[in-house]
């Protein structure tokens, strides 16, 4: 069922379409959720000055590729948001199915990196530095998972040609989650 | 939908046909701003009768230790705690956001706005059925073994963290889930909030042209989204305490117990202006109309309620003055706090000036908004005794910090609510209510409320601390007893003499005169629609434009006192 649309909707007294006024400020909600994390552990991890001791074990270059996983599964966002534009939903979609494949490769060596972890007995009650370690990530993850799968709604759409703007939308959440990133994977895998 | 898009419609029904499931299952489904506000208003009004029962009670216990409670039963010690915790829990998450920021912004932002939806009617419908299912946790976390979560509103750990403390494991979880439910459903009804009244407003109406209702439930919501986030990170880790063993608030562990205090009140504070905003809004609206003056400094009130909310991001630490944090730290955060009374002194400024040389009306809403001024000022006044850490340390955890806190909450959530309910009545079901009865019941109510609260102030600074399950095992405080009775007996009078208001309420619908499309003579744009508007608000083609600001009352140039937003010049 599809309600149709309000007149409300259509409106736009800022000039900024609706559905991108939106977005962004999911993202502002987002970035204090995320704010207050972090902040807890920077407070804590400067009074444990022995937390180094437990981030020296995670695998930095693990990390790293996942970041270069997830930087390129923005570029490619990128350029499906430039597909849209150019009112092209098939290539849009393809590039999206591109940064969904990205997605799938984050999370895949993250369940490879957390099944040796665990094995090893590093588990998120071990210690304050784990349990911040397995929180923040898998928060992350949880975002990660979530913006793959209403890609792929979005995806679908766009594929026939769609609310192509939603390309658009889901970009700026992709690299909101890239930018998340951007700051766990230095407090969590660099900072020994 | 194949309804809207019967051939039997003319071209200007189309939109506004009803769409989605017809009969009773339309009110749980539907789209339509106006069924989500009062799906909000009752399920407030319906948990409100909970909060209150709870009051109820307690208060009986508090006053008459041990006696067995009408309707209710002995109090043992456990249930004690979870009437409190729930009670505290239910009349803000429960009661204060969904009646006035919730169901008054959903049913006044389109119609104030001059629109006929919000922007994304189904995230609406869903803010809704996450808040409903919210309600429903929380109440049957009461009836789970162990009964409801008894560590206090604020949740502290480790009480809140191990059960051997609170000894309501199950409740305590329930708890946590219930809250972060609301929180989701109120974060979705923000954003539409906010988006809606940046885009979504009628033609020429530019931002000073906005209601201030409007603008203060909307500034209210965005504090909220900027305060809540690092409680829901909290409420993560709280919720990993508890059932998967990590040690976040665990000093033993490498926690820190006070670390849930700063990220519950980093929220908990601007959550009082999440609520007093709206409220404020709901009385300037009431003020203007009814003095038939222009708001005073319409832009000085928008300023302060900017201000109020920037500054109640740098306050929360005043919570904590005995919890151990820095004395330097303490007189910051003092300094901060009592900064915060010059905008709240601007804001009850402004309503005074407005009122003066008005010609004033008292109606039933009016005098819930004057009410307002009087009873938040000494909310207000009392509150610059806890702000100061030196006074704070001995009053903390008294009497005196809850008739405080309810001195304010009072105001905000029961007075801000009845006033709004009286006002928009009218436009919301077509009818007018009682005058009679609604000041016998105004009068029934806040009459009583002082005399709840202004004895729990005395037995405060005479040393009755707060969440004390049986008053007999203190004989040093015996001579504060008669005080604890009048109080109770007061809640009491009050408690009954909200009959008067249900009987007003049935009144109006069954026989309360036609109010027409503006029964109060005024500006803003939900009152040139039908009382009760239909669906889509005005007629596709008559959607109103906005030509001035909502207060011109009273303009020389006019015969009438009045000149709504949407006459042409």
């Amino acid at each position: 069922m599809r309600a149709s649309r309000p007149i409300a909707t259509t409106r736009s007294a800022t000039g900024i379409p609706t559905g991108r006024l939106a977005v962004w400020w999911v993202l502002a909600s987002e970035v204090v959720i995320f704010g207050g994390l972090l902040a807890s552990y920077l407070m804590h991890r400067l009074g444990h000055p022995e937390w180094a001791n437990a981030a020296a074990v995670t695998n930095t270059w693990i990390g790293a590729f996942n970041t270069l996983v997830l930087l390129s599964s923005s570029f490619t966002a990128v350029l499906a948001h430039q597909a849209a534009e150019h009112g092209d939903g098939k290539k849009a979609a393809r590039f999206l199915l591109f940064t969904m494949i990205g997605a799938a490769t984050f999370i895949g060596v993250k369940s490879f990196e957390w099944y040796h972890e665990i094995s090893e007995g590093y588990t998120i009650t071990s210690n304050g530095f784990w349990s911040f370690y397995y929180t923040a990530a898998g928060l992350h993850a949880l975002h990660v998972i979530a913006g793959a799968v209403i890609m792929g709604f979005v995806a679908r759409d766009a594929a026939r040609g769609r609310e192509l703007q939603r390309v658009e939308l889901i970009g700026i959440y992709w690299h909101f989650v890239d930018a998340v990133w951007i700051f766990l994977f230095p407090l969590l895998y660099i900072a020994k | 939908m194949a309804q809207a898009a019967a051939p039997t419609h003319g071209p200007e029904d189309r939109a506004h046909a009803p769409h989605g499931p017809q009969g009773l299952l339309k009110y749980l489904w539907s789209t339509d701003h106006k069924v989500i506000a009062m799906q909000y208003l009752f399920t407030g009004m319906a948990m409100a009768l909970v909060g209150g029962f709870m009051a109820y009670v307690f208060r009986m216990q508090g006053a008459f230790p041990g006696r067995s409670v009408p309707g209710f039963g002995v109090v043992t010690s456990g249930q004690y705690n979870a009437l409190i915790t729930n009670h505290g829990s239910i009349m803000i998450f429960w009661v204060a956001m969904p009646i006035l920021i919730a169901a008054f912004g959903n049913y006044l932002i389109p119609l104030m706005i001059g629109a006929d939806d919000m922007v994304f009617p189904r995230l609406n419908r869903l803010s809704y059925q996450l808040f409903l299912l919210s309600a429903l946790v929380i109440l049957a976390s009461l009836v789970v073994e162990g009964g409801g979560f008894g560590g206090a509103w604020t949740a502290y750990p480790p009480l809140s963290t191990h059960p051997a403390y609170n000894l309501t494991p199950l409740g305590a979880s329930l708890w946590i889930g219930a809250v972060a439910l609301e929180f989701v459903a109120f974060l979705l009804g923000g954003i539409n909030f906010i988006t809606t009244l940046m885009n979504a407003r009628a033609p020429g109406m530019k931002a000073y042209d906005i209601p201030m209702v409007c603008w203060m439930i909307v500034i209210a919501s965005i504090l909220f989204m900027l305060s809540v986030g690092p409680l829901i990170a909290g409420a993560v880790m709280l919720f990993l305490d508890q059932a998967v063993g990590t040690g976040f608030y665990d000093p033993a562990r490498g926690g820190d117990p006070i670390l849930w205090q700063h990220l519950f009140w980093f929220f908990g504070h601007p959550e009082v202006y999440v609520v007093l905003l709206p409220a404020v809004g709901i009385v300037l609206e009431i003020i203007a109309t009814f003095a038939r003056k222009k708001l005073f400094g319409y832009k000085l009130m928008l300023y302060t309620a900017v201000a109020t909310g920037v500054l109640s991001f740098f306050v929360w630490a005043h919570h904590q003055f005995i919890a151990g944090i820095d004395p330097r730290m303490a007189n910051i955060f003092t300094v901060t706090t009592l900064l915060i009374s010059v905008p709240i002194a601007e804001l009850i400024f402004v309503m005074i000036a407005t009122l003066y040389g008005g010609s004033i009306t008292l109606t039933t809403p009016m005098l819930w908004a004057l009410s307002f001024i009087a009873e938040f000022m000494i909310g207000g006044v009392t509150g610059i005794y806890l702000g100061a850490s030196g006074s704070d340390i001995y009053f903390h955890d008294t009497y005196f910090v809850l008739a405080h806190f309810h001195y304010t909450f009072f105001p905000i959530a029961i007075i801000g609510g009845f006033a709004a309910f009286t006002y928009w009545f009218p436009k919301m079901f077509g009818r007018m209510m009682n005058d009679r009865l609604g000041k016998i019941h105004f009068w029934g109510t806040v009459i009583p409320f002082n005399f709840i609260f202004i004895p729990l102030f005395i037995t405060g600074i005479g040393g009755d601390q707060r969440r004390v399950f049986n008053y007999a095992s203190f004989p040093g405080q015996a001579h504060l007893a008669p005080l604890r009775v009048m109080a109770t007996v007061a809640l009491l009078v009050m408690l009954a003499f909200q009959i008067f208001f249900f009987w007003n309420v049935i009144w109006g619908l069954r026989k309360g005169p036609k109010a027409g499309k503006n029964p109060w003579r005024s500006n803003t744009l939900e009152w040139t629609t039908d009382s009760p508007p239909p669906h889509g608000n005005w007629p596709v083609d008559e959607m109103p434009k906005v030509y001035r600001g909502p207060y011109e009352y009273g303009h020389p140039d006019r015969d009438d006192d009045y000149w709504p937003q949407n006459l042409p010049a």
